[in-house]
């Protein structure tokens, strides 16, 4: 049985780990190793490390720091930011990443996402979208460069495209839901879910495990990621690394789902 | 000595890793001569099937490699598409694979009326087959898959372990010298880890 992922995701921002209110009001949170090493001992399902200030400062991804988080890391590493070339796709994946998320460039150069499918497989790129409600209408719009770019994209737009053009999994953040812990934003992940036939994982305002047992209960298999549940304790958003254990886990996820798309 | 070939696929840094902390030595092989003393070989891969061969090809290790575990059967673990490419061919690409198994390489299959969620992505359980030294002292064995291609052996009894996505598909092989897991073995916790220990006991 194949069963849903429950996936932190880490921020990084001028060397250290961060978490953002809908992607500002940075609040530093510790150290990325130290953080994956935590998270190996709670046998997470699988990281997302995203570098977010690679695309906004225009520097290259840090591969040092790519590398000592991919060899740390004993489940599967997706690593988001700064990605600009199927080239960096290739030498991250040599550095023992599992998967890269495209967010900006997928955007900007069309062909990026077929040509790192192309040489890294389909099941290692990830097509990562930032949304938020925008304009007169409140419509849902992607942005990129951490929510500052509008890029004129409807999410339906984006997804569509980029499957089609081979990514392997969807992740879709909402910007407003980012950080609040008032649960996923449901509005948006109906609209995409049935769109597109490689899984989907979704990103902002899980505040509790009841959240992602809501989600999973609503969409079956699915990616449930969060940033703040796994790094923060109780009102005062207190920092501390935690992890839904064994039981915790098995009552949220463990029942048989078909994987086939209605 | 198990050497961990690196090809510029796959993790190879994160099996050191695991062999490491258990104490057992091993070796990262860029070149062929740092294959020739290895009692165990590690063919892991991230990537797509064709990539995969030239990659392998161009690390000028490949007729080491046949040598090692056709003529001298070396015990070789491959993992993900690094047990892919053990096949003769796959619905992914158009290179010939290594051939050391008679088998082929299909893609999970999607009808207009059956729509399955490609790549299988996450845990799913492992079910062994037959009892085998590889698949000691796992308990409730789980591993993570990521994948969109399935190895399908020509004789069933090739097939160690099977795991269910819609459909039953071999996850683990074994023949003589010869053994294959889909899933990463490297990014699966302590299953992962007493695996990859079993290997190096086999």
């Amino acid at each position: 049985m194949l069963r849903p992922r429950i996936i932190p995701c880490l921020l990084i921002h001028e060397d250290g780990l961060v978490k953002t209110t809908k992607f500002t009001d940075h609040k530093y949170v510790g150290d990325p190793l130290n953080a994956v090493r935590i998270f190996n001992e709670k046998q997470v399902d699988e990281l997302v490390v995203a570098d977010i200030d690679a695309t906004s400062h225009f520097r290259e991804p840090d591969y040092d720091l790519i590398a000592k988080l991919a060899s740390e890391c004993r489940m599967p590493l997706c690593y988001v930011g700064g990605v600009k070339t199927a080239e960096q796709c290739e030498r991250i994946i040599s550095l023992g990443v599992e998967k890269i998320g495209i967010s900006s460039a997928a955007v900007e150069s069309h062909g990026l996402i077929s040509e790192a499918a192309s040489r890294v497989g389909s099941q290692s790129v990830v097509a990562v979208m930032d949304v938020r409600k925008a304009g007169f209408l409140r419509r849902y719009e992607v942005f990129t460069h951490n929510g500052k770019k509008a890029t004129g994209l409807t999410p339906v737009d984006f997804v569509e495209k980029a499957v089609s053009m081979g990514a392997g999994e969807i992740i879709v953040n909402s910007i407003d839901h980012d950080g609040t812990m008032k649960g996923y934003c449901y509005d948006l992940i109906d609209q995409l879910i049935d769109l597109v036939e490689v899984p989907f994982s979704v990103l902002g305002g899980a505040g509790s495990l009841s959240d992602v047992k809501d989600l999973i209960n609503r969409y079956g298999v699915i990616g449930a990621s969060a940033g703040s549940l796994f790094v923060f304790k109780g009102k005062y958003r207190a920092v501390l690394i935690q992890y839904p254990n064994v039981e915790e886990k098995s009552s949220i996820s463990d029942f048989e789902r078909s994987p086939i798309r209605t | 000595m198990i050497s961990i070939v690196d090809y510029g696929l796959g993790n190879v840094q994160a099996f050191a890793n695991i062999y490491k902390r258990l104490g057992v030595p091993c070796l990262i092989a860029q070149k062929p001569e740092e294959l020739t003393k290895a009692n165990r070989i590690i063919l892991p891969g991230v990537g797509s099937f064709d990539w995969a061969m030239e990659k392998l090809e161009k690390s000028g290790m490949r007729m080491t490699l046949d040598e090692m575990v056709l003529d001298k059967g070396v015990p070789v673990l491959g993992v993900c598409v690094g047990m892919q490419i053990m096949a003769q061919r796959s619905d992914e690409g158009n290179s010939l694979g290594l051939g050391w198994i008679n088998a082929e390489v299909k893609r999970f299959e999607q009808t207009e009326e059956k729509i399955l969620r490609l790549p299988h992505m996450g845990w799913n359980d492992v079910t062994p087959l037959k009892s085998d030294k590889l698949f000691q002292n796992l308990n409730d064995p789980r591993f993570y898959f990521l994948h969109s291609y399935y190895f399908s052996p020509h004789s069933p009894q090739l097939s160690l372990a099977s795991s269910r996505y819609e459909i039953d598909f071999t996850s683990a092989i074994s023949e003589r010298n010869i053994m294959g897991v889909q899933f990463h073995p490297e990014k699966s916790h302590h299953w992962g880890i007493q695996l990859l220990e079993n290997f190096s006991e086999i």
